[in-house]
Formats: structure tokens, sequence, C-alpha cells
């Protein structure tokens, strides 16, 4: 592609200005890096109101950053997040594979509930595994046991944290593995290759980003979560960060540890790009002209099922039985109608199609940015657009009430503020399957499109939109997935009397009534499976 | 399988629905169209509607105003306030715990109440310097078991860093109430004695859990047997699951075995509807009010002259107020890294 530049269409070039090396060596047009920098800066804002507090209150906040206590919260988040990717990982690869590439029975139906865990919070999935696993929980009932052990500390917040994750990986891998050049694997297998060597030498290349992508997401949510390690008892920067704000009113120790968050958001960020750098992907032709051969299991199709059914179990089964089974204890009785339940869900709704549209836009700028005019700017915007997903959610809302009082008092809590809230929150959901799935396409084809006399807007329309709409979906429903769950920022930023699905379960659940957030929690997932059921259809192939 | 094209096409309509409400919303922000009640205040609050929705109505009715909440946790709500300083669309802040609305106060963000409305309450019971009043008060305390006989419970919360109690206690470090009451440990019997009970209780291995609700929960499933909480946990929970409900209040009656902590409200500076604003407060101190609180939520009434629910069977003048300002910031912060020392945070 670099070979491409002299050829490829560009950007009005900027003569003389000096700024080549910032721009690259193919101009994007003026309005997709004007939109790109719109949302680079739109992302920055949590990060911006840090560093605003921290120079404020400058030796205090770096008191607090550089505080052995701090030093240790790191090395337990850092713990935490490198475990909780690579069990995500080792999770989201074999179902991936077994669910777009094999003969598996049912593989559409695995797809959703093994997508479904997602929508679960991680404060009521953690809360749930309390209720199931813990001290006198309902596993230990059901086997009469005295004693089980203890799911509290590291290992629970590892247990539920890579449970509900691992579909942030499982997404990108699937999109990826349906897009793969079947062409490719036959070369490779009538070369005499095994499939096992197939897949290392052929497939894995191509997995890469995807891995790259979904772990990202993964160490993130888990650097910024918590729901799950509070009440798992495990304590991390965010933990102490919401205890700082709790507690003490400490907004200056509160962004010292928020800066903290950035910087290991940083770092994961580097690191991701090293693994991606390092392993370039072939860019191959407009992509498979059939869909690719599904692998028969054979004897293996019982064990895979038994894996799957397993998986789905932990992750779904287990804390819908006990939502369930909550629902039907009954002490909620006549706290939800259903018309109330039907207005939470359309304000949901809202919020949650709200995100995404935005979010995918964003990110598909970003992506396209990043992935057909490379240069220290792009790559800049582009992770700049991951900032919002390192900070807790308080830290994203704060920055807007910061903002938005001073700079836009007409918009503050209002729908609009919510919605662009969680766009900057939740936009990185979508930079990852977007750019992934843009990598698959070969800037080649859209050249040869321009070459037949169409215009750069046409060619974006009709030929590369269409071929990364699988990642544009993708990203749409992650953010939707998340937008919908999200609750300091909506509680915060929503207009008054704003009340959402997630709203609903934190007043039951702040008020000790756990049973009586089963029903909205129900409806939060059931409002979630359509589109998850949508996206997986993409992932039949034929045998 | 849809194509492109009627996802966008549906994903624009949702927008504009979405666009639609959003205007609609700002509008109603505006003037409020088909609403029979004139627009009014807007209040913060950390408590959740159903502990003051039928306080609201109260005043919603007697002025003919329509108050517009806003719900969130409390410390949350601080941490807004102070971001949008002389911005606040808020008139009213309702405090769960003390010391956030003490944080906003000290920030200079509070107006001055009426003398009025602070003689409403007993002195013991609002702001020295007149910033916030106290509503109602939730008694910080002890709660044990079916399994634990009552006889076996101790004189003071002191006491359960006895042997003992070992791997038999729940606490919750992280929650305002227990800081509280370590606080007021601290100013009761000193920093040596309140380091002691903390380090003691951890050697002795009380268990850690997230909140309050948790701590109940776990002496209801036989997981502990005594816990630190606040009382009407238990009485709500016993109001909802019958009087069978396997967990009972004790108030010890040395060493401050028991603590009163306030819910409390201010007026913000910035309000341009003080006159409403202090209204309501009043409305909230008035007796129709108190007793709906202590109804409906257990919690004492701090209003001179109500009387508390009967269920609430320790009367309020017996349980310990604490000595001097729990909602110091410096206080708080002294209380904190205390804990965070001896390991409890």
């Amino acid at each position: 592609m670099e070979g491409l530049g002299g050829t490829a269409p560009s950007g009005p070039r900027v003569p003389g200005l000096g700024l080549g090396w910032v721009l690259g060596r193919r101009r994007p047009p003026a309005p997709l890096l004007a939109a790109g920098i719109v949302v680079g800066a739109a992302a920055m804002l949590p990060a911006a109101y840090l560093l605003i507090v921290v120079a404020g209150d400058l030796g205090p906040a770096l008191e607090v950053a550089f505080d052995a206590d701090t030093a240790l919260l790191v090395a337990r988040t850092l713990g935490l997040a490198a475990a909780v990717t690579a069990t995500a990982i080792a999770i989201a690869l074999p179902v991936g594979w077994l669910t777009v590439r094999t003969d598996l029975p049912a593989r559409r139906l695995w797809t959703t509930l093994l997508t479904l865990p997602l929508v679960i919070p991680s404060y009521v999935g953690a809360y749930l595994f309390v209720a199931a696993l813990g001290p006198n929980g309902l596993l230990q009932d059901l086997l009469g046991v005295e004693q089980l052990p203890s799911i509290y500390g590291f290992a629970g917040a590892w247990l539920v944290l890579s449970l509900f994750t691992y579909p942030l990986v499982l997404l990108p891998v699937r999109s990826t593995l349906r897009r793969l050049d079947p062409q490719l694997e036959d070369a490779a297998r009538a070369m005499g290759r095994t499939p096992t060597e197939t897949f290392r030498s052929v497939v894995m290349p191509q997995l890469w980003p995807a891995l790259a992508v979904g772990g990202l997401l993964v160490a993130l949510y888990v650097i910024s979560d918590f729901g799950a390690v509070s009440i798992m008892r495990f304590d991390t920067i965010t933990n102490e960060l919401y205890l700082t704000y709790k507690s003490s009113f400490d907004r200056t120790a509160a962004a010292g540890l928020g800066a903290v968050l950035v910087v290991l958001m940083l770092l994961a960020l580097w690191l991701n790009s090293r693994i991606r750098n390092a392993r370039a992907t072939h860019r191959l032709g407009p992509g498979p002209a059939r869909p690719p051969r599904a692998y028969p299991l054979g004897r293996w199709r019982w064990p895979a099922l038994a894996g799957c059914g397993l998986l789905a179990l932990a992750a779904l089964v287990l804390p819908v039985a006990v939502l369930v089974y909550w629902s039907t204890k009954g002490i909620s009785a006549g706290s939800t109608t259903i018309e109330f339940a039907a207005g939470l869900a359309a304000n949901s709704l809202m919020t949650g199609v709200g995100a995404a549209i935005f979010g995918a836009l964003a990110a598909l700028v970003l992506a396209v940015l990043v992935g057909r005019f490379p240069s220290p700017l792009s790559r800049a915007l582009e992770r700049l657009g991951h900032a919002g997903f390192a900070l807790p959610g308080i830290v994203v809302a704060l920055a807007l009430v910061f903002f938005a009082t001073r700079a836009a008092p007409a918009l503050y809590q209002t729908l609009t503020m919510l919605i662009f809230a969680l766009t900057v929150h939740y936009l990185p959901l979508a930079i990852g399957p977007i750019g992934a799935s843009l990598a698959q396409v070969s800037p080649r084809v859209e050249e040869a499109a321009r070459g037949l006399g169409r215009g750069p807007i046409e060619v974006f329309r009709s030929i590369t939109v269409p071929l990364v709409r699988g990642g544009i979906l993708a990203g749409a429903a992650l953010v939707f997935l998340h937008a919908v769950k999200e609750l300091p920022a909506t509680l915060i930023l929503a207009p008054i009397g704003f009340e959402t699905l997630a709203t609903e379960i934190w007043t039951q659940t702040s008020f000790g009534f756990y049973e009586a957030s089963a029903i909205p929690s129900l409806i939060l997932l059931a409002i979630a499976a359509p589109p998850l059921y949508l996206l997986s259809e993409r992932g039949t192939v034929t045998a | 399988m849809p194509t492109v094209r009627q996802v966008t096409v549906t994903l624009l309509a949702l927008a504009s629905l979405a666009l639609g409400a959003c205007s609609a919303t700002s509008e109603d922000s505006g003037g409020g169209p088909a609403e029979p009640e004139t627009e009014g205040i807007t209040l913060y609050s950390g408590r959740i509607a159903a502990a003051i929705g039928g306080a609201v109505d109260i005043y919603e009715e007697a002025a003919d105003r329509d108050v517009q909440v806003r719900f969130a946790e409390t410390g949350d709500l601080a941490a807004t306030l102070v971001e949008e300083g002389s911005n606040s669309p808020a008139d009213v802040f309702f405090a769960q715990e003390p010391g956030a609305i003490g944080a906003v106060a000290e920030q200079g963000l509070l107006a001055d109440l009426p003398q009025g409305i602070l003689d409403r309450v007993p002195p013991q019971f609002r702001d020295p310097e007149g910033r916030w009043v106290g509503i109602t008060g939730r008694a910080r305390t002890l709660a044990y078991g079916d399994d634990t006989e009552r006889s076996e419970l101790p004189d003071s919360p002191l006491e359960l860093t006895d042997s003992r109690w070992r791997s038999r206690v729940g606490w919750a470090p992280v929650t305002d109430s227990l800081q509280q009451y370590v606080t007021a440990l601290r100013l009761e019997y000193g920093d040596e004695v309140a380091r002691d009970w903390v380090e003691g209780m951890i050697a002795n291995d009380a268990v850690d859990y997230p909140n309050n609700v948790a701590v109940r929960d776990a002496i209801a499933n036989g997981e502990i047997d005594v816990g630190l909480l606040n009382h009407y946990y238990v009485a709500q929970a016993i109001a909802a699951e019958g009087p069978e409900y396997p967990v009972h209040v004790y108030f010890p009656p040395k060493g401050l075995g028991s603590l009163l902590l306030l819910t409390s409200a201010g007026v913000l500076e910035s309000s341009d509807r003080k006159g409403e604003a202090f209204d309501f407060i009043r409305s909230l101190l008035a007796p129709e009010s108190q007793r709906y609180f202590t109804a409906s939520s257990k919690e004492y009434p701090l209003a001179r002259g109500v009387e508390p629910d009967p269920s609430l069977s320790v009367p309020l003048d017996e349980i310990p107020v604490p000595r001097g300002d729990l909602n110091d910031i410096a206080e708080v912060q002294a209380t904190i890294e205390l804990l965070q020392d001896a390991g409890a945070l």
C-alpha cells in the first residue's frame, strides 16, 4: 500500500506548511481529516478533564499517582487485565472457529448464546456469581456441602470478568474468520499442509489484528471496571478511584488515579500496536468470492458441543437462571408494570441506538483515516479515540459535566448530551471491528473503482462500506450493548426523569432489592438478543 | 439477511425518533407544556425514589409545584455539584450520607439556611454553620442472625475483636457509614483506640463486604453471625419478608454501641429559586413528611415533636450522637488514612 502512494487518490496537498510528515504521504481529504480531528478531540475530553484537575493541584495529585500503594494497585490491575485478556482469547479463539468454520450443529444459536454474556452488566454478573457460588449460595445448597472454595478476590474477579468480556474478542475473531479468503487455505492444503499447519501458518496470521483489537478492548474494560472488582473485593485502580470519590470527595486524588489509568491505557495501546505491526496482515483481493469451507468435526462434534454447552452454562444459563428465579420470587410484586417496563426499554433502546450510530460513524472515520491514510496524525487520532474506554464511567460523566456546564449549558443533561457521552465512552468498541474488517479490504479494489471514473464518495459508498459492513454492524452492536447497561454517566447526564433499564436495576439494587432488579436485567438481555442474532447470521457457511 | 441499506434506514428512523424525543425533552425543561403543576425546583437526590417519593409528593401537592428529581449515588452527585459549580441546575441537594453534603458545603456551594428551618431540629442534627439540616436519622449498630443467642452478644462493638468472634463478624469498610463510625471512635476515644479496634477487627478475620446490604444478606444466609450495619436495612427486610426474617437489630449498651447518622439537605448558593427551595426543606421537616419517612423507611424523624415508628424500640435520645463533626473533611481523610494504613481499604 505504501508503494501505491503515488497513484492513489489524494486530498488537497498542503504545500509549504511543513506538515508533510504529520499528514503522511497520502493526504486525507480535508473533510475526513476535519471529522477525524473532531472525533479525536471529543474522545480526549475525559483525559483533558483529568489533566485540568491534576494541573490545578499538581502536588497532591502527583503524590497520589506516585504513591507506593498506587504502585501496588497498578500491579494488581495489570495482573488482572493480563489474566482476563489471556483467558478471553483462549475462550474466543476456539469458539470463533467452531461457530464460523466447522459444521458444529446450531452454529447460529451458539453464536447468539455465547455473545449474550456481554449484555450482563458486570455488577449484576458478579452479584449473581456471589449468589450462586458464594458462601451459602445456590450451588452450595444444591450440593449440600459445608463449604466451597472462596470466590472472592483475584479468582472471583478473574472468573466474572473473563466470562462477561470474552465476547469482545469473539466478535472480531468471527468477523475476520468470515471474511478469510478460502483460496489461501486451499492452496496450503493442496501443497500438503495438514489442517493444523494450515491454521497456524495461514489463518492465525490473519487473526492477529482481531485478537489484538479484541484483547485491547478486554484489557481496557478490565482496568476501567468497577462493578465486578468491588463485589469480588479485589482492589484495582478504578476501585480505588471510586472509593476516593465516594468516601473522601477528593477530586484531585481521584484525578491522580485517573491519570494513572490514562498511562495504563497508553501502555495497552502501545503493546497492541506492537503486536499489530509485528504481524502485518496480507491484503488479498476483495475478499472471498465464495464462502469459506466448513470443516467437518466428525468425532470431535461431541466434545465441541460439550465445550460450548459448558461455556453457555457458566456465562449465560447460570446468571439467567438466577435472574429468572429471583423474578419469580415476587419481592418485586407490583413494582414493575408492563407499561413501565416498556417505557424503560424504549428509553434504553433510544440511547443505545443513538450511541451505536454515532459510535460507528466516528469509528469509521478513524478507521478509514488510519487504514487508508496512514500518518503519525491519523495514528495519533485513532489512539486518542480509545481514551474514553479506559476510564471509568464516572470520570467520563464528570468530564462532560465540567465541559458542558461551561461550554454548552443548553445541551447539559439532555438526551443529546447523554448519547454524546456514551459515544465518547464506547467509541473504541467500534474502532476495532471496523478497522479489522477494513484491513481485509485491499485498497487496490477501491483504486480500481476510482480508475473506472467513480468519485471518492461513490467508491466509499458502493465499494468500501459493503465490504466492511460486517465490521460496522459488529462495532455498532458492541457500542449498543455497552451503552444500554452504562450507569454513572446515564444517571448524571440523562434528562431529569429519563429512566432506563440500567437505572432501574440501579434503583432496585441500591435499595437492596437485588431480586427486583431481575426483571429489568432480563428485559435488557431480551432487547440485546436480536442485534446479536442478526450479527450471527453472517457467520453461516456452506458445508 | 438485512442489507446495509435496510439497517441504515432502520437506524436513521430510530435516530430521528431519538432526536425527536430529545427536542421534546428540552421543550419540557423549558416550559412544561402539558403539566398541570407549575414547574418547580430541581432536586439532586442521593436517596432513591422509594425512600423520598412520598415526601416529594407531599410538597408537590401542598405547593402546587412540580419537583424535578435527579437520582444518583450521593457521592457522584456531590462530585457533579463540585464540577458544575455556579452553573448547577440543582436547587436542593438531599444527601444520603453527611460526608457528601459537607464536601459540597466546604466548596462554598451551599446557601445559608434561614434560622427558622434550622430550629426545627435539635442543634446536634444540623450544620453548626447553618448550611445544611438533618432530615432523618439512621442508627449505626449491630445486627445478628438466628444462630446467635442474644445473651451472647457483646456490650459494645469494641469487644468484637475478642477471639470468640473470630471470622464471625462482617463489616463494609468502604461504606460511608462504617467510616463515620470509625471517625466517631476517634473523636470519642482517640486515634489509638480506633486504630487498635480496626487492626483488631482485621486480625480477627472480620469479613469484608462491599455494602451494608451484602452484610445483612450474609447474616441472613449464615455466612457470618454478626454484622456492623445500619438498623433500617434490617427493618426494611423484616417489613418486606415478614417477622420470621432471620436477622435482628441489637443496640449494644456500652462503648459507642451505636451511632446516629444523618441524611441531610441543603440549598445551592447558585439557585435562583431559593425561596421555593427553602419551602421544600420546610416541607421535608413538617410532621406529615417526617411521619412518612419513619413509617416507610424506618428512619428516625429528626424534627422536634414527631414520634418514631413503633418498630424503632430504642428512643432517639438513647442513641449516641457523634461527638464533633463527622463531616469535617480533615476528619474523614484522617479516618480513611487510618483504615488504609491498617489495611482495611
